[in-house]
């Protein structure tokens, strides 16, 4: 390792910008003659739109134009899809309501868009907005899922018969029903897991801007992945062609999964710019971040775990509800499949697993992949069915996860994941021993004498990233190959460009990839330059999602530089008349090994660019693409432990301890990745004490849509974090590398449920565990 | 109908013609040109707009541009230590990794600023209270926090805010 290669922990580079103010977001750019767009949005969760009158918005001050749905419609505007098939167990295809950018004769949930007023500024934008007279008639809505599945319950969309989009399952339901059967011992559960709001604190921006000059359009948006942007408002939403649309994602204030999907306001912008002649920014504030970006999770489940007089697992049964609000949004039926379910085997040898899943429409915000993905969905079921069945069958909690791991691989699971590489005892003995496991006894106790509650609970996750080889997600229905592409560029004088189709929206690429050109090129950190969210700049990518840059992005990263590296060596062996096999690459210069001939790099890469002087044939220049397609998922893995300490007279939580071990395979900046996981973490923490997303159940109102009213973890609520990795080097990358990014949030609630409900004895708290609810399950225990 | 208003932007007097709604986070962005200070939630809960007002940490988004008459105001752009020089703050954020998508960084250096200023010497837990009106969702502020003592250690050896 070098200073500044892989593995060292250097400052980023893309902080010098950061921390001066110098960042550069979508609200943060100006274009010439732009102007300013607020959306009419439907004040009910389920209504007809009887008719659209915008006279008098027409006619406020300022106002540019008032476009609705009809005009969108009229002009070839297509609805919005998801990419990804998933077939129910009768065999016929997910039942896909009509999803138009703007609403035109029925809204499907509050927030749904049924026009947009493009004014001089934001203010009068929003003043005309309000004057927009949209006449509904009030329908009945459904906000849980269960009860849209009942007889009479309102319907959504005449596509989908009683709201169910599809009813899928996976595994062998037959040796399932036999196992539970036949078991020593079975635990149930009724699992939820809660609805959360992804709350990047940049809210969803788009400015877009058509030039009519050149008949092309450009969009600046807050983007994980422009490239599949510009793909899908290509294809499927009739924006503009490929070449004549540009989209940018510069600086991007997070993302967690909601800014990877297609919204309808950027398509809405890009179209009332060409409808308007002018560019048209818009910006959410932070109540329409609450009401329209994608929302997270939203699960009911009901598990069985079956288990042998040893203790074994036999068999896992689940049934679960998925709640996918009112349209289906880009990515969101994968989630809750072959996301969530291809992971319920967890750490864990089961030798027979059946999950049934119903995904259903509900008069709600759209639900897709939040950081993790039906992997913290996953890994809660799983991890909340052990601690309870080793409280059942009174052993110890980690004695009977260390029984049951996998200790082979490669290992198949019976839903499709082949793991390829782990250690699961050696984080369980890492956590184990830097949360003083064995002290907790003595802890509990003297936190008793203080007239504190104490508890202690653990998670073993596991989940898959590296997403994804394309052959395998596409014979599992997704519409996409889920590969990146790299393109090295040495400058004449010895400067680097790489140009990759991950996005980095707070992962710190900039300085990652850098830092791996810098070890395998030996040049200082400096001289390379990372390029990345602009389709003009970067030919195609798949974006930042899933733990993936590291795995996939930087593979592709790795491939051009072996191609670079090879051109380069050819280029020195000629210029210093020696053989190709004796260069090699230190300190910044290609060298003959055992002599002192050298060249430093830029004026071999000068003498690909003059090409006064290269080997016969070769061609000018020194540029590489390649494209990196994963042989395999990725299998990072942990043990999580949380102790909490419980005032049974308010019910308020503390988290007195944290501790994370976790397995990510090769690291490339120790101080990025524990940020990683600090980050996942306190989402995680976040899900099980503070955050919630509710709905009125009467009509359908989001009673959450601020932060006032929602939850989010802030400095005073969270804890140290205690966190060590383990490095199993990934064997289906050349990296090594497994991902980081979502561990933290699917490692973490189970823990922290785990041990709430420890300290309790209550063993059906449901996230989040606030104080009111801690302190009526420890009331009601005490009545009982 | 526009108001006129001065006050000292970053040790910079200037004059503005403003509507009188307007807030001192929107002057900043707009006819400032100062987008360092960021726009989270427009309802201060966020701290995403936290600048310096006459030496107190204000939310930029509570504050009416017209209420900065006379005011002296400092901003995330006027954080240096020279030329070019980061101000500790700044260094050390960088050192500890304290930012990640960098949203929420300005208006956090900004409030950590103003703790320094009145509390060279906070604990640990003095220092998660004063940044717990700054939402951050990518860093668990493990890392923040880091920073923030680390900054009060060099102030202590003598450095300057």
């Amino acid at each position: 390792m070098g200073v500044e290669g892989i593995g060292a922990r250097v400052a980023r580079k893309e902080d010098r910008r950061f921390v001066t103010g110098a960042g550069r977001y979508v609200d943060d750019m100006v274009v010439p003659g732009m102007k300013h767009a607020a959306f009419v949005r439907s004040p009910y969760a389920h209504a007809d739109v009887k008719k659209i009158d915008v006279k008098a918005a027409e006619a406020m001050p300022g106002v540019i134009a008032v476009l609705t749905g009809k005009q969108l419609k009229g002009d070839g505007i297509g609805n919005l899809i998801c990419g990804w098939m998933i077939h129910s167990k009768d065999g016929t295809p997910m039942k896909m309501g009509a999803w138009s950018p703007l609403a035109v004769d029925r809204v499907r949930y509050v927030g749904d868009a049924v026009a947009i007023v493009v004014a001089e500024t934001k203010g009068q934008a929003r003043d005309a907005a309000e004057a927009v007279e949209v006449t509904y008639r009030e329908k009945k809505a459904v906000v849980d899922p269960a009860r849209a599945l009942a007889k009479g319950a309102p319907q959504l969309h005449p596509e989908a018969e009683g709201n169910l989009i599809y009813d899928w399952e996976i595994g062998d339901g037959k040796a399932v029903d036999a196992a539970i059967a036949s078991a020593a011992h079975v635990t149930r559960l009724h699992i939820v897991n809660n609805r959360l709001v992804p709350n990047a604190i940049e809210p969803r921006a788009a400015l877009g801007h058509y030039d009519k000059a050149e008949d092309h359009f450009t969009c600046w948006t807050t983007s994980q992945n422009p490239h599949v942007a510009r793909l899908v408002m290509s294809a499927f939403y009739n924006v503009a062609p490929e070449n004549k649309l540009r989209v940018i994602a510069p600086d991007v204030g997070g993302g967690f999964g909601s800014k990877i999907f297609i919204y309808p306001e950027e398509i809405v912008c890009l179209w009332a710019s060409k409808r308007t002649g002018v560019p048209v920014k818009w910006v959410a504030d932070r109540t329409e971040s609450f009401m329209t970006d994608a929302h997270g999770r939203d699960h009911v489940t009901e598990v069985e775990m079956a288990f042998d007089k040893d203790n074994r697992i036999t068999a896992l049964k689940v049934d679960t509800i998925a709640n996918f609000g009112a349209y289906m949004s880009l990515f969101s039926s994968s989630v809750p499949t072959y996301l969530y379910a291809t992971l319920l085997s967890g750490q864990y040898n089961i030798p027979a697993i059946h999950a049934n899943v119903r995904a259903v429409y509900t008069n709600t915000s759209p639900v897709d992949a939040y950081r993790g993905a039906g992997r913290p969905e996953a890994t809660y079921v799983l991890e909340r069915t052990m601690e309870t069945a080793a409280r059942e069958l009174g052993v110890s909690p980690a004695e009977l996860r260390r029984k049951n791991f996998v200790t082979q691989f490669p290992h198949q699971t019976p839903v499709i994941m082949a793991y390829d590489a782990g250690d699961y005892a050696a984080s369980l003995d890492a956590a184990m021993k830097a949360a003083d496991y064995a002290g907790f006894s003595e802890r509990k106790k003297a936190a008793a004498k203080k007239g504190k509650l104490r508890g202690i609970g653990m998670s073993c996750y596991i989940e898959a990233c590296g997403i994804a080889p394309s052959a395998a997600v596409g014979s599992l229905g997704a519409g996409v190959g889920l590969w990146e592409s790299a393109e090295v560029r040495v400058n004449a004088v010895g400067t680097i460009e790489v140009l990759t189709g991950s996005h980095s929206h707070g992962q710190g690429h900039e300085t990652t990839f850098a830092q791996l050109v810098a070890q395998r090129l030996s040049v200082p950190l400096d001289t390379v330059s990372i390029v990345h969210g602009d389709t003009d700049k970067v030919q195609m990518g798949m974006g930042t999602y899933g733990s993936r840059s590291g795995a996939v992005g930087m593979s592709a990263v790795f491939k051009a530089l072996d191609k670079v590296e090879a051109k380069a060596k050819k280029i020195a062996a000629h210029l210093m008349e020696a053989d190709e096999a004796d260069i090699v690459i230190e300190n910044g210069e290609l060298k003959v090994a055992g002599t002192d001939k050298k060249l430093p790099w830029f004026q071999v890469a000068l003498a690909s660019y003059t090409a006064h002087n290269l080997p016969a044939g070769m061609e000018p220049g020194l540029k590489e693409t390649a494209f990196y397609d994963p042989s395999n998922f990725t299998f990072p893995a942990g043990c999580y432990i949380c102790e909490v300490e419980i005032d049974p007279d308010t019910g308020v939580t503390e988290i007195v301890q944290f501790v994370a071990a976790d397995d990510f395979g090769n690291i490339i900046n120790p101080m990025i990745v524990e940020g990683q996981v600090h980050g996942g973490i306190a989402q995680g923490i976040g899900q099980a004490l503070l955050e919630g997303c509710r709905y009125d159940p009467a009509s359908g109102q989001l009673v959450t849509a601020s932060y006032m009213d929602y939850t989010m973890p802030r400095a005073d609520d969270l804890p140290s974090f205690k966190v060590s990795t383990s490095n199993t080097p990934c064997p289906s990358n050349p990296l090594g590398i497994k991902g980081c990014g979502e561990a933290g949030a699917i490692g973490s609630p189970p823990a922290v449920i785990n041990a709430v409900t420890d300290a309790i004895g209550d063993n059906d708290l449901t996230m989040p565990a606030t104080p009111l609810k801690v302190w009526t399950a420890l009331k009601a225990a005490t009545r009982h | 109908m526009k108001r006129l208003v001065s006050m000292t932007v970053n040790g910079e007097e200037i004059e503005l013609a403003i509507p009188p709604y307007r807030t001192l986070l929107d002057v900043l962005r707009n006819e400032g040109r100062l987008t360092g200070t960021k726009k989270g939630c427009d309802v201060g809960d966020c701290g995403a707009c936290t600048v310096i007002m006459d030496g107190s940490p204000v939310n930029s988004c509570l504050v009416l541009g017209i209420e900065a008459e006379g005011a002296t105001i400092e901003t995330i752009e006027g954080q240096h230590a020279g030329p070019d020089l980061p101000h500790l703050i700044q260094e050390k954020f960088m050192d500890h990794g304290g930012a990640q998508c960098g949203f929420c960084t300005p208006g956090i250096i900004m409030m950590t600023k103003a703790l320094l200023k009145e509390n060279p010497n906070p604990t640990e837990s003095e220092v998660r209270f004063a940044i717990a009106g700054n939402i951050c969702r990518c860093t668990g502020y493990a890392k923040i926090v880091d920073a923030v003592l680390a900054a009060a250690e060099d102030l202590r050896k003598g450095r300057t805010l």
